[in-house]
């Protein structure tokens, strides 16, 4: 079953985790993401689910991280200081290995910031953002089209690595609607998780969720254990899509609605002649930094267009190791950058370049 | 001769890491004797706090779950959410549960979560040493009240089934205490009947155990037996607050 | 007729069950268990009623009652 149908981005995230088999949300309050908790309350008696508006951020990722124990596929939904009240859940939750979907429909920051779109949460979601050495899954989609396939995808993953996955956008992506297809996914299964802290039925050994190590060579091996399944992720899970990086000469890195004007103004820029293309890294962590040191190494220079004060900036400058020259555009006021702005910063860039060739 | 006292299935059969004379101990026993008792062992899973009883799952020989400091009932409901079956129960002191977790249970409560909480109130904060608890006596020293606390600026202890009990949804408020053995008697009576709540379905179960901490508080355990009775009994007053069967009569 | 045994080596000395002992048969051995604590013991078994309630307030479960 296909249906096209119009839909905005914060419903999509909620009917994409309804069409990835989750069946319980927990959430609180926060603008611009209301429509995720609003949709679920909605929809989740429709197919049998749970919805609790819980009585705060905290609460909330703490059921997700005690459903998720017990092997239900489970999802919170927040936007920006909400996600910072999650942190301490989503370090337990990462270091417990339990699996879980975190929505972040990310708004302007810090401290109370405003209710625009932002994607300053960047170094939140992709260095950890809580205590501990730990990493989320980070999938960045483009599109509201793209928020529904990757809802599908966050669940997967998060199951066959038992780790949270963060669904992060920011709040344009949320609001705006777009054609989508919604799909009944044929491969839809849940897999068995004998680890699951779900009783000691018919002579089922102890199953403990925890995260505590108190013994230091425990603490060590824990961490080694997830250090490890962080560098399997690495190799299996990297998505990026490009558009025009082989004859480039700059590419653009940008995600979420930044890859969206960037595009539009490297159109514009190669109607000019000017040979720019667009990487957009799917992934943020796995972050693409395999993919982007070949292009380094091909001669391309980069630059990355953000709705932050420049943060994404900081991974493709590992990432090309110094072989390359890497600048940024960003906007931080809470609005997004105009299509001009953009190809004002592409011709820039071009600016005196071709004189000395 | 028949045994007629023994060691109960659904305690782990190892020794336990708490203080000569900590009545967690005790406790401990008298949830495992319940659980034994309904025979739920094997639906049961257990939300072990922070703080002493951090290490619980180490101890009850169910599934378990650790919980951030104070969010035993949020994790406790996801879990029950998701597995309506099975017996849930938290395992909260009163720093975890009358502090920082103080959100957490008065919506759990609120919400008439089908779970089991086990408060164990010592009026201090033991694993980190023995600082002022929310239920810390007036004038007991701490060592983050060393001039005793002092109400004027700290406050008041909180009598946490006084305050739970103004909200409609709770289906079993009790507290109860272990300073002698009638009372550790009327503690597993209170405690069974708090998981059968449970078993039956009626809605949230809460039972308030005053419990010893003879290291912090600088006691051998029988004086902190006595010191628990003659002065925390009078500003924790024991008794069943709330039982669904008396409401609806 | 009752009859308590100790598991010694759980033992950790508290005194919680000497001290509710009715017929204060319960006294501290003159040993130490391998953690360096004196554990209780029953000498005078004879005189157990069985009331189990050193039993019940041991804290570590060291304690069984036979009647």
């Amino acid at each position: 079953m296909a249906e096209r149908i119009m839909m905005k981005g914060n419903e999509a995230f909620a009917e994409g985790a309804i069409k990835a088999g989750c069946r319980f949300f927990f959430g609180y309050p926060i603008t611009p993401q209301n429509e995720i908790p609003e949709y679920m309350s909605r929809r989740m008696p429709e197919v049998g689910g749970t919805f609790i508006q819980a009585e705060s951020e905290v609460s909330a990722i703490n059921m997700v991280y005690g459903a998720g124990g017990a092997g239900a596929r489970a999802m919170t939904s927040s936007s920006s200081p909400g996600i910072s009240l999650k942190q301490e859940g989503i370090s337990y939750i990462a270091t417990a290995e339990v699996p879980c979907v975190i929505v972040n429909v990310a708004r302007g920051g810090p401290g109370l910031g405003g209710l625009t779109p932002s994607q300053a949460d960047y170094f939140q979601a992709v260095k950890g953002g809580g205590h501990g050495d730990y990493h989320m899954i980070v999938f960045a989609p483009g599109s509201v089209q793209e928020i529904i396939d990757l809802m599908y995808e966050a669940f997967v993953t998060a199951d066959k690595y038992r780790n949270p996955v963060m669904v992060l956008a920011d709040g344009l992506l949320g609001q705006m609607m777009e054609p989508v297809v919604l799909r009944d996914w044929e491969d839809l299964q849940i897999p068995e998780k004998p680890w699951a802290s779900t009783g000691m039925v018919a002579g089922k050994p102890q199953s403990v969720i925890n995260s505590l190590g108190l013994a230091p060579e425990e603490l060590e091996n824990m961490n080694i254990r997830l250090q490890n399944k962080y560098r399997t992720i690495e190799e299996n899970e990297v998505r990026y899509e490009e558009d025009g990086v082989e004859d480039a000469e700059l590419i653009i890195v940008a995600y979420g609605t930044s890859a969206r004007v960037s595009k539009s103004a490297i159109n514009k820029a190669r109607a000019e002649g000017k040979k720019v293309g667009l990487f957009r890294p799917i992934t943020l962590w796995p972050f693409p930094s395999k993919r982007l040191a070949e292009l380094a190494e091909a001669g391309k220079r980069f630059m990355t267009v953000e709705m932050s004060a420049g943060q994404m900036i900081e991974d493709v400058k590992l990432a090309v190791n110094g072989k390359s020259e890497v600048e940024f555009y960003g906007r931080y006021n809470g609005a997004i950058p105009s299509v001009t702005e953009v190809y004002q910063a592409i011709m820039k860039s071009f600016e005196g370049r071709e004189v000395h060739k | 001769m028949k045994q007629v006292f023994g060691y109960p299935e659904s305690l782990q059969n190892r020794p336990n890491h708490y203080c000569p004379g900590c009545t967690h101990g005790i406790i401990h026993r008298l949830v495992a004797e319940a659980i034994d008792e309904l025979q739920v062992r094997e639906k049961t899973i257990a939300v072990a706090p922070v703080g002493c009883a951090v290490l619980a799952y180490n101890y009850f020989n169910c599934d378990a779950q650790q919980a951030a400091h104070g969010r035993a009932p949020a994790v406790a409901t996801g879990i029950k959410r998701a597995l309506p079956d099975r017996i849930v129960f938290t395992y909260q002191g009163d720093g975890d549960l009358a502090s920082i977790g103080m959100a957490e249970i008065v919506h759990a409560a609120n919400r008439g979560e089908n779970i089991t909480v086990i408060f164990v109130n010592n009026a201090i904060y033991g694993m980190t040493g023995g600082q002022m608890a929310p239920t810390t006596l007036p004038g007991q020293k701490t060592t983050t009240s060393p001039y005793g606390r002092d109400t004027a600026t700290t406050g008041y202890p909180i009598q946490v089934c006084e305050m739970l009990n103004t909200l409609k949804a709770p289906a079993f408020i009790a507290r109860v205490s272990v300073h002698d053995p009638k009372n550790v008697m009327k503690a597993k009576e209170a405690i069974k009947k708090a998981f059968e709540y449970q078993v039956n379905g009626k809605g949230f179960s809460l039972v308030e155990v005053l419990s010893t901490c003879p290291t912090n508080w600088g006691m051998t355990p029988v004086e902190a037996l006595k010191w628990l009775e003659n002065n925390m009994v009078p500003v924790f007053p024991l008794g069943t607050f709330r039982s669904l069967e008396e409401v609806s009569k | 007729m009752a009859k308590v045994t100790f598991n010694e080596e759980r033992c950790k000395g508290c005194e919680l069950c000497v001290s509710v002992c009715p017929k204060q048969i319960i006294h501290m051995a003159d040993r130490f268990n391998s953690k360096g604590y004196r554990p209780a013991e029953v000498i005078e078994q004879d005189k157990c009623i069985g009331c189990a309630f050193c039993a019940r307030m041991c804290p570590d479960v060291v304690i069984e009652v036979y009647k």
